[in-house]
């Protein structure tokens, strides 16, 4: 490419934000091959979109574009892409104070924090991911802190937040083990032991504060209290607890938190999971697992890139996550985390659905995206190839029916 | 005493002197059947590789390579071989130059902090890397000596080392500018500050060369010995490249401002807005080192980082090597950076000359490595399939002849996917000075 050339580029990509999608109430895609992940791979098949939804999907034949659809072509279609545990939106590409908002560290436990009130739709990461596939991001506040706030599951598509969010309080997020030693005056809790120990005390403030709700006489029920009201979901079950966690011993403080208070729990990293795989299938608890290529230093010492492919083996469901990164890269992908899934043992599909309906089904929202199906949200993936190899390119998203065009990554 | 028994004798006493670990067969060995990738030439279909002594004995098609009468056969259809990968910038065994006491500290060797054992040091052999500069980090504008290493099995940094003739071991000078040295006093505050601290120290060695010619040897008249000012001397004279780290544009000119005052050879470092001064560094003839991430940004100037530099550098008439900067890219996926420069636009000849030939130069090593020669060291790789593809493994890792990786065996399968004991209990440290708590 010349270096006008380029910069002529670079120009169009820096108008891209303002016109970066084309409404359109009707589209067909038609892919060489489409993966739905609903069944085998359509060779030759076709996707019709309708309002925002899936209309039909087929093989030519089976479907028929009418003629007033925009017709999008590709070599392979994807359901867009889902990134099961991130911190795109609040932890900003610059790394500075002014766009950091996954970490607030001035207490140690803070369930009442909302990923919804920090969450950026453009921070230029969004777009990044965006561009990679990914449609939908289960995002918030991040590891670091005994429990750090609430997660949330939106899209990555318009600026909007009201209109892209699948649910605004998905998760509460917790950490146990060394990364939750994190609070900035240097307080309790100061060893893994002492974290247990008081989360299990939050947890039983809550249940009392429940029970004292139920009260009958209305004058001898408590204030409302936004912080143990989120644990108090934990506890009724409507919310799991996200426990980001690493070592073996850790994992099983959680699981024994777990049984202590029968809350329902998702592992989040889990790098020692291979050494502790009875336990957690027994449990019956999802892994997010750690991105395959994550550094192996510290608690996460132990992590390999074949973990992915033992769970499986092991009947454990999980997904695959972009995880957070403090320095660079600024975010993982899910796409080539996935990708060296499938160069460690896992088969190609197996891995795509790690970021699609394995992940859409550990977030509660597969009953609106995570595969290519009639009546799911018209959320697409399309690239030029395998999407899997390192060559191959991401030539655009549907998101909702919307086409997102822009730079081709 | 019989002859026979003499040489017998002689035999035993040289398996005595055997340093660890065992040298190369002087047997020559034979890799038949590849598709060969020499990076100098075209690849070739059913190639053969012929090894003898460390060195590599004859390279070519399997019509036009005599296998030596006696040579060792392994057979190697189906798999690739090239080159071993050279990577110009790196952070493996954790050492540490400067102590951020100054921003100047031109008389620290890194070599001197560097933990062989690392299991880093195994990585980069699960990786296919056979040569690395290992450097001090970013966080001073001169933080100390680079070392260059062979990725030998061995116990201590000797055993690792690259010497010439004369004994020299190999390295280079570690700079910085932009806002990583960037930081409280005694170190500078802005970038103009910055450069003028670096042209003062650069006077200042060309004084003491001054006093060192007029004393003419004399002892009386010989200035102190100056271990920071003699680097810099080694600079002034070509002996020793500066590896400049550096990320936005106008911090890459000024490194080409203070290259062209005072004449000194570099190599710019991850270049995240090489883009936009392709030209300008073109025509300095300045090679560039650059780092692919799977996302841009982490701090400000490394926010329009983009995969496209390293074609828009190719398309300049730029040499353009790839690095690591283990642990910010992991040195068993190093093949990625290249895979990554071809998906947005660079030939795939030059990204597999980024991550050899070209980083030998960029290491002025390209005598010895980076590229399937007769005469060079033997030192490549066995894949499994094609270099840029994910589902490609390295199979096998070799130095100077000597096999330093297999994959089919447990242990080293271990440190090519990680597991239980694969990893380090420390921090990783990244960026310049501090570990991941000071970017929180």
């Amino acid at each position: 490419m010349s270096r006008s050339a380029f910069f002529r580029r670079s120009f169009l990509a820096a108008l891209i934000p303002a016109l970066a999608f084309a409404a359109s109430a009707q589209i067909a895609v038609e892919g060489k091959k489409v993966f739905t992940l609903a069944g085998p791979p359509l060779a030759d098949g076709i996707v019709l979109l309708h309002d925002g939804k899936i209309e039909a999907v087929g093989r030519r034949g089976e479907v028929v574009v009418p003629a007033d659809y925009q017709v999008i072509r590709a070599e392979v279609v994807t359901p867009g892409l889902i990134d099961a545990h991130s911190v795109v939106g609040l932890s900003g590409i610059l790394n500075q104070a002014q766009d950091q908002e996954q970490l607030e560290r001035s207490a140690p436990m803070q369930p009442e924090l909302r990923a919804i009130d920090g969450y950026n739709a453009i921070d230029p990461l969004v777009e990044w991911v965006r561009q990679l596939g990914v449609t939908t991001l289960h995002t918030g506040h991040a590891p670091g802190a005994l429990v750090s706030g609430q997660t949330m599951i939106i899209k990555t598509g318009d600026r909007t937040i009201s209109t892209n969010v699948l649910n605004p309080a998905a998760m509460v997020a917790c950490t146990l083990g060394r990364g939750s030693l994190e609070t900035k005056e240097k307080k309790s809790p100061g060893t893994s032991a002492k974290a247990v120990a008081m989360l299990r005390a939050e947890l039983i403030k809550a249940r009392e504060y429940s029970e004292k709700l139920n009260r009958k006489e209305e004058d001898k029920r408590p204030a409302r209290d936004l912080h143990l009201e989120v644990l108090a979901r934990v506890l009724d079950q409507s919310m799991p607890l996200l426990v980001t966690v690493h070592r073996h011993q850790d994992i099983l403080a959680a699981l024994r938190v777990a049984k202590e208070f029968q809350i329902k729990l998702v592992l989040d990293g889990v790098s020692d999971a291979p050494l502790v795989l009875d336990e957690i299938k027994a449990s019956g608890f999802p892994v997010l697992l750690h991105p395959t290529m994550a550094r192996s230093y510290e608690e996460a010492e132990n992590l390999s890139m074949e973990t992915a492919a033992k769970l499986r083996k092991a009947g454990i469901p999980f997904a695959l996550q972009s995880g957070y990164e403090t320095y660079v890269p600024k975010t993982r992908v899910v796409l080539f985390e996935a990708a060296l899934a499938a160069a460690n043992g896992l088969t190609p599909e197996e891995a795509l659905a790690t970021i699609t309906i394995d992940a859409a089904r550990i977030l509660g929202i597969s009953d609106r995206v995570g595969s290519i199906q009639k009546g799911k949200d018209a959320d697409l993936a399309l690239f030029d190839g395998d999407p899997f190899e390192y060559t191959t390119h991401c030539t655009g998203v549907v998101i909702s029916g919307k086409e997102w065009t822009g730079a081709v990554r | 005493m019989t002859r026979a028994w003499q040489l017998s004798l002689a035999g035993l006493l040289m398996i005595a002197v055997l340093p660890f670990p065992a040298p190369a067969q002087d047997n020559p060995l034979a890799f038949t059947g590849a598709k060969i990738i020499p990076v100098v030439g075209d690849p070739i279909e059913n190639g053969v590789l012929v090894l003898q002594a460390g060195k590599i004995l004859a390279v070519g098609s399997a019509g036009s390579v005599t296998v030596p009468t006696g040579a060792t056969i392994q057979d190697a259809r189906g798999k690739v071989i090239m080159p071993g990968l050279v990577d110009s910038h790196s952070h493996i065994g954790g050492g540490s130059g400067g102590d951020s006491s100054s921003p100047i500290q031109p008389e620290v060797k890194v070599l001197d902090a560097i933990d062989v054992r690392d299991s880093t040091f195994q990585k980069a052999r699960a990786g296919g890397i056979t040569t690395m500069n290992v450097m001090p980090g970013s966080g001073h504008l001169i933080s100390g000596q680079t070392v260059y290493l062979k990725n030998r099995r061995g116990n201590k940094i000797e055993d690792l080392l690259i010497t010439n003739r004369n004994g020299v071991i190999a390295g280079g000078l570690k700079m910085a500018n932009g806002t990583n040295p960037r930081r409280d006093p005694p170190f500078p505050g802005t970038r103009g500050k910055s450069a003028a601290l670096v042209r003062e120290e650069f006077v200042k060695a060309l004084d003491y060369r001054a006093k060192l010619a007029r004393a003419k040897g004399d002892p009386e008249k010989l200035p102190a010995r100056d271990l920071g000012l003699e680097m810099i001397l080694e600079v002034l004279d070509g002996k020793r490249i500066v590896q400049h780290h550096t990320h936005r544009h106008d911090d890459i000119l000024t490194v080409l401002r203070l290259q062209k005052e005072f004449g000194f050879k570099v190599v710019l470092h991850h270049v995240s807005d090489g883009w936009k001064v392709a030209e300008e560094i073109a025509a300095a003839g300045v090679p560039c080192s650059v780092i692919l991430i799977d996302s841009p940004g982490g701090k400000l100037e490394a926010r329009d980082a983009d995969w496209r530099t390293p074609a828009v550098l190719e398309n300049a008439g730029v040499v353009v090597g790839f690095h690591t900067d283990d642990p910010i890219t992991d040195s068993r996926l190093f093949l990625r950076s290249a895979a990554y420069a071809v998906r947005a636009g660079m030939s795939r000849a030059g990204a597999l000359k980024g991550l050899t030939l070209a980083n030998a130069v960029i290491l002025d090593l390209q005598d010895r490595v980076g590229s399937l020669e007769p005469g060079k060291d033997a030192d490549f790789i066995l894949l499994s399939g094609d270099p840029l593809s994910v589902y490609g493994h390295v199979l096998e890792t070799w130095v100077e002849g000597t096999k330093v990786f297999d994959r089919s065996d447990p242990k080293d399968h271990l440190m090519a996917v990680g597991g239980f004991g694969a990893g380090e209990p420390r921090k990783a440290h990244l960026c310049c000075f501090g570990t991941e708590e000071d970017f929180r």
